[in-house]
C-alpha cells in the first residue's frame, strides 16, 4: 500500500507533467505532489515495522522467479522520508530559479523521485537493480539539458562511471541469483554460500558499483564537476539523497548477503575511505567555488559513514542510518544557502563575496546553524549521528586498528571545522565587496526552506528518539545475520 | 510450411503486381495486406492448423521455437513496411520487385528457422543472400551501392563456398546430412580419436556462420555493405536478415554439434571477445550514425554469441527476446535516419525541439540497444548474461561484455546528445502524422516488452 503510492504518485505526477505548458502550474503541481508524497511517506514512519501496509509483494517475472517485492523496513523509512522531505523543500528552496521548458525539468525531477524511492524499498534484487538504473536516466537528461557550460561532457562522465559500476553489479547480481537457488528475494540471497575467492569477486563487484556512487575516493572523480555543472536543484537531490543509495546498497545488498568479505576486506575499504576523508578535506578548505567546496565536504562525510559501517557495530550501523538522513537534511540546506546566493550576486566564488551578513541577517542566522550542523557541533543533528558513528569504530571487534581509525577520521572533524569557518568568514563578515554592498534579505520560499531544514536539524540534535526507534530493530536484525553466517 | 509457401506465393505475386498497375501505393498495400495474411497463417500453424501437408522427409521440422520466430520476423516486417515502405518507393522504380525480394527472403528466413538437413540449411541462406545482393545494389546509378553490392556478392560467395565445403567433409565423414545423423557422431567423436575430416567440416561450417552474422574476424564486409546499401534496405538486413541466421546457426549448433559444444566453447569465446571488442572501439569513432549502426550491429552480434556459448534454456529463449528487441529499436531507428537529410551525428542536433515525438522515440529505441532497464534491450542481455553465468566458465567473459556494453553508452548516447542538448536546426524529409503514431506503436512494444518479457517469451510454452 505505502510502497505502491510511494512510488506511483511522483511516477504519474511526473509523467503527466509533461503535458502541462504553463511554468507556474507545473511548479505548484511538482510542489503539491511532492508534499503528498511526504504526507505518506510520514504515514509509513507511523506504521509498525513489519506492518502489512508497508509490504507489495506481486507477481512480477514468474518466468525469473523475481517477484514486485517492495518493503519498507527500518532503513527504509529513513531514507524514503528523506527522500520524501527533501524534494517539497528542493521545490520551494529553487522557485525563483528559471528554467527554459520548465514542465519537462520538473517532471524529469518526479521520475527521479520515484526511482529513488523504488531503490530504497525493493526486496528483489532484479527491482532494485531496475530502479537503480532508472533514477539515473532522468538525472542524466536534467544535467545535461540545464546544466553549466561543461554539462555535456562532464553528465556523461558521470553516467558512464556509474553504468560501469551498475553493469559490474548486474553481473554479480545474476551471479548470486544461481546461487540462490534462482530467485531474487533478498531472504534467498541471505543463504547464499560462495567458496571464498568467488565470495571477494561477488564482494568487489558489487562494492565498486556503490563505491562510485558515494562516491569513495578514488572513484570520485566524477562528483565535483558533476556537481558543479548540474542546476543546483539536481546538485540538492544529488548529493542529499542520490550518493545515499552507495551507503544504503552497502548495508542492504552486501554486508547480509557477503559478510565473509565484508569483515575481510574491511579493513582495506577503512583505509580507503579514511585516505578518502583527509584528501577530501584537504581540498575543500583549498576551494574559491562554493559548489565545490560542499562537493568535497560531502566526500568527507560520506567517508565516516563508510568507515563507521565496516565497524560492524550496533551503534556505528544506527549512527550510519541516522546520518545518512542527517546528512541528506544539512546538505540540502548548504545547496540552498549557495543557490540564494548566485541567484542573488551571479557568482559562487568566495574571494567575491563577504559582509553578507549585515545585509542579509536572516540568511545569515541560517546559515551559520546549518553550517554548525556541517561540523556536527552539540545540538545539531549531524552531532548525534556523527558520536554514534565514532561511538560504534571506537567500539569495534572486527578490526584491530580501531583506535586508529577512530583518531584518523576525527581528524577530518577538525578539518570540516577549518574549510566551513572560513567559508563562514569569507562570505558572511568581513568588508561588503562590490557585488554584496547592494542587498537585501533573502526571499520568503527560500527563508521558509531553511527554516524546515533548521527545524529539523535542531529537532533531530535534541531529540533523535525516533530515528533511532525505527532503525534499532533492523540493525539487530542485520549484526544477527552477518554474525550467523561467520559462524557457520 | 505454410510460412514458406506462402511467402513464396506472395513473392510471385508482387512480382505480377508489379506489370498489372504502376500505382506505388497500391503496390505497398498489397505488400502489407500480404504480410498480415502471412504472419496470421504462421500464427495459425503455431495452433496446429496447418494449411498444407507435405512430406519433407525429416528434412524440416516446425516447431513453437521456430514457429515464434518466424512471428516475430513477420511483424517486424510489417512494422518496417508501415515506417519505411514509403521509402523503399523511393529507392528505385522497381518497387514491386523490391517488396518480392524481401517475400522470398522472408521464406528463406521460414527455411533456416525450421531445416533438420545442412542441404535445406544452405538452400535457405542462398534464398536470403541472393535477394540481399540485388537489394544492397538497387540504388544502381549510385556508386556505393554498387561497390557494397559487388564487395556483399564476392564475400558471400566465398563464404557459401567455405559452408559448402564443410557440409561436403561432414557428408564424407559421416554419411548424412541430417542433423540427427551427424549429431550422434559428433558426440563418439569427442573421445574417439580426432577424426579430421568431421572437425574441419565442421570448422568451415562455424566459419561460413560466422561470416554471416558478421562475427569477428569475419566482419570486414558488414561495415561497407551496410553503409552502402540504401538506408531502407540496411534496415532490413541488419535486423530481420541477421537474427534469422542467428536462430539457423544455434539450430545448427543444438543438433548438428551435439555433446561436443564444450569444446566450441574456446573458440566461440574468442570469437564473442573479437566481436566485442571490434565493434563496439570501431562504432566510437564513427561520424555517420549510418556507419556507426553498422558496427553497433557487429557488437550487438557479439552479445547473441552468448547464446551459443551459454547454450542453456536462457540461452534459447534469450535470443528469441534479444531477436525482437534488437530488431524493433533497429527498424525504428533506420526509420528516422531515413528521414534526417544528414546521416552525421551533427545532422540530429536540434531533432528534440524540431521533432519531438521522432526525438523521444528515438532515444527510446537508443536506450534500448544500450540495454537500459525499462527497455526491451534490457531483458535481452540480461538473458545473455544469465545464459553465460549459469554456464559457470569463464567468468571473466561476462565482465569484459558488460565492460563493452558501457563503452556502447557512448556512441548510442552521442545521438541522444546531438538531439537534445546541442542546438541545430535538424532537417528531416516530410514526417506524415502516421509515421509518428506507428513510431509510438512501435516504442510502447519496446517498453512494454521491457516490464514484462513473458508476454513473448510465455509464447515458447503454450
Amino acid at each position: 500500500m505505502v510502497p505502491v503510492l510511494l512510488l506511483l504518485i511522483p511516477l504519474f505526477s511526473g509523467l503527466a507533467l509533461f503535458a502541462v505548458k504553463n511554468e507556474n502550474s507545473v511548479k505548484t503541481l511538482a510542489l503539491l505532489s511532492s508534499i503528498v508524497t511526504l504526507v505518506m511517506a510520514l504515514y509509513g514512519m507511523t506504521c509498525a515495522n513489519g506492518s502489512e501496509y508497508l509490504i507489495v509483494n506481486k507477481e512480477w517475472l514468474p518466468a525469473l522467479n523475481s517477484r514486485f517485492h517492495m518493503e519498507v523496513d527500518g532503513m527504509g523509512k529513513v531514507l524514503t522520508l528523506l527522500t520524501a522531505l527533501s524534494f517539497p523543500i528542493v521545490f520551494a528552496a529553487t522557485s525563483g530559479n528559471r528554467y527554459e521548458d520548465s514542465n519537462r525539468f520538473y517532471a524529469l525531477m518526479l521520475l527521479t523521485q520515484a526511482g529513488l524511492m523504488g531503490v530504497f524499498m525493493a526486496m528483489d534484487a532484479l527491482l532494485f537493480y531496475f530502479f537503480w538504473e532508472l533514477a539515473l536516466i532522468p538525472v542524466y537528461f536534467l544535467c545535461s539539458h540545464w546544466g553549466g557550460e561543461k554539462r555535456i561532457q562532464v553528465t556523461f562522465k558521470f553516467f558512464v562511471y556509474t553504468f560501469v559500476g551498475s553493469l559490474l553489479m548486474l553481473t554479480a547480481l545474476i551471479y548470486l541469483y544461481f546461487h540462490a537457488g534462482q530467485s531474487f528475494d533478498i531472504k534467498a540471497f541471505y543463504n547464499i554460500k560462495l567458496t571464498s575467492s568467488k565470495d571477494a569477486l561477488m564482494f568487489w563487484l558489487m562494492f565498486v558499483a556503490f563505491a562510485i556512487k558515494m562516491p569513495l575516493v578514488p572513484f570520485h572523480t566524477w562528483q565535483p564537476d558533476t556537481y558543479e555543472q548540474s542546476p543546483t536543484a539536481v546538485t540538492m537531490i544529488l548529493s542529499g539523497v542520490m550518493v545515499k543509495m552507495g551507503v544504503f546498497g552497502v548495508i542492504r545488498w552486501v554486508a547480509p548477503v557477503l559478510p565473509i568479505s565484508f569483515y575481510q576486506y574491511g579493513d582495506t575499504i577503512t583505509w580507503m575511505a579514511i585516505i578518502g576523508m583527509i584528501y577530501a578535506s584537504l581540498v575543500a578548505m583549498q576551494q574559491d567555488d562554493l559548489k565545490r567546496l560542499v562537493a568535497y565536504s560531502s566526500i568527507a562525510h560520506i567517508g565516516l559513514m563508510v568507515v563507521a559501517l565496516f565497524a560492524t557495530t550496533k551503534s556505528g550501523m544506527q549512527g550510519v542510518m541516522i546520518q545518512m538522513f542527517n546528512h541528506g537534511i544539512n546538505i540540502i540546506g548548504m545547496w540552498i544557502v549557495v543557490n540564494a546566493i548566485e541567484q542573488k550576486f551571479g557568482t559562487r566564488k568566495m574571494s567575491q563575496l563577504g559582509g553578507i551578513a549585515q545585509k542579509a541577517p536572516g540568511l545569515a542566522i541560517l546559515l551559520v546553524i546549518v553550517a554548525f550542523a556541517n561540523i556536527a557541533l552539540p545540538l545539531t543533528n549531524a552531532f548525534v549521528g556523527e558520536f554514534m558513528m565514532f561511538n560504534g569504530v571506537f567500539g569495534s571487534t572486527v578490526t584491530s586498528f580501531n583506535v586508529v581509525f577512530t583518531v584518523c577520521a576525527a581528524l577530518t572533524i577538525i578539518l570540516a571545522a577549518v574549510y566551513t569557518l572560513k567559508m563562514l568568514q569569507k562570505v558572511l563578515f568581513g568588508e561588503a565587496s562590490s557585488v554584496t554592498a547592494q542587498t537585501t534579505d533573502i526571499s520568503f520560499s527560500v527563508k521558509a526552506s531553511l527554516v524546515i531544514i533548521v527545524g529539523a536539524i535542531l529537532l533531530f540534535g535534541v531529540y533523535p528518539k525516533p530515528m533511532l526507534g525505527v532503525t534499532s530493530e533492523l540493525v539487530d536484525v542485520l549484526l544477527n545475520r552477518m554474525t550467523l553466517t561467520m559462524g557457520k | 510450411m505454410n510460412a514458406i509457401i506462402i511467402s513464396a506465393i506472395l513473392g510471385v505475386v508482387m512480382m505480377y503486381s508489379g506489370v498489372l498497375t504502376k500505382n506505388t501505393s497500391a503496390i505497398r498495400n498489397v505488400a502489407i495486406v500480404g504480410l498480415i495474411v502471412l504472419l496470421g497463417l504462421n500464427m495459425a500453424e503455431g495452433c496446429g492448423y496447418q494449411l498444407f501437408h507435405i512430406n519433407t522427409k525429416g528434412m524440416m521440422s516446425f516447431e513453437k521455437y521456430g514457429l515464434l520466430f518466424n512471428s516475430i520476423a513477420f511483424a517486424s516486417t510489417l512494422i518496417y513496411f508501415l515506417l519505411s515502405g514509403r521509402d523503399v518507393e523511393k529507392v528505385g522504380v522497381y518497387v514491386a520487385e523490391y517488396f518480392a525480394l524481401i517475400f522470398f527472403i522472408l521464406c528463406g528466413v521460414a527455411i533456416v528457422t525450421s531445416f533438420n538437413s545442412l542441404l535445406l540449411l544452405f538452400i535457405g541462406i542462398e534464398i536470403i543472400s541472393i535477394p540481399l545482393y540485388i537489394l544492397t545494389g538497387a540504388d544502381k546509378r549510385n556508386l556505393k551501392s554498387n561497390e557494397a553490392s559487388l564487395k556483399y556478392f564476392l564475400m558471400g560467395s566465398f563464404s557459401t563456398g567455405i559452408m559448402l565445403m564443410g557440409i561436403t567433409l561432414i557428408f564424407g565423414a559421416t554419411g548424412s546430412f541430417m542433423l540427427k545423423g551427424i549429431a550422434p557422431l559428433v558426440t563418439g567423436a569427442a573421445d574417439a580419436p580426432l577424426n579430421v575430416w568431421l572437425v574441419s567440416g565442421l570448422l568451415l561450417l562455424f566459419i561460413s556462420m560466422a561470416f554471416k552474422v558478421s562475427a569477428a574476424p569475419f566482419h570486414f564486409w558488414t561495415p561497407d555493405v551496410y553503409d552502402g546499401a540504401p538506408s531502407v534496405f540496411t534496415s532490413f538486413m541488419a535486423t530481420i536478415v541477421k537474427a534469422a541466421i542467428f536462430v539457423a546457426f544455434l539450430r545448427l549448433f543444438d543438433g548438428a554439434y551435439g555433446e561436443m559444444k564444450g569444446a566450441w566453447q574456446s573458440i566461440i569465446s574468442i570469437t564473442i571477445l573479437l566481436t566485442l571488442f571490434i565493434g563496439n572501439i570501431t562504432a566510437v569513432f564513427q561520424q555517420s550514425v549510418k556507419r556507426m549502426l553498422a558496427y553497433s550491429s557487429i557488437a550487438q552480434a557479439g552479445f547473441m554469441l552468448f547464446a551459443l556459448f551459454g547454450f542453456n534454456e536462457f540461452a534459447k529463449e534469450g535470443i528469441i527476446l534479444y531477436a525482437a528487441a534488437y530488431s524493433l529499436a533497429t527498424i525504428g531507428i533506420f526509420a528516422i535516419l531515413i528521414k534526417m537529410k544528414d546521416y552525421t551525428f551533427e545532422g540530429y542536433n536540434g531533432l528534440g525541439k524540431s521533432q519531438p515525438v521522432l526525438a523521444a522515440t528515438n532515444t527510446i529505441f537508443l536506450l534500448s540497444l544500450a540495454g537500459i532497464p525499462l527497455t526491451a534491450g534490457f531483458f535481452a542481455k540480461y538473458y545473455m548474461l544469465a545464459a553465460a553465468i549459469k554456464n559457470g566458465t569463464q567468468f571473466w567473459l561476462v565482465i569484459f561484455a558488460v565492460l563493452c556494453a558501457a563503452v556502447s553508452v557512448y556512441y548510442y548516447f552521442r545521438v541522444i546528445q546531438s538531439m537534445y542538448f546541442k542546438t541545430g536546426n535538424a532537417e528531416t524529409t516530410t514526417i506524415t502524422p502516421a509515421f509518428k503514431y506507428v513510431l509510438i506503436v512501435l516504442a510502447g512494444i519496446v517498453i512494454l516488452l521491457g516490464v514484462f518479457p513473458q508476454l513473448l517469451l510465455s509464447q515458447l510454452y503454450f
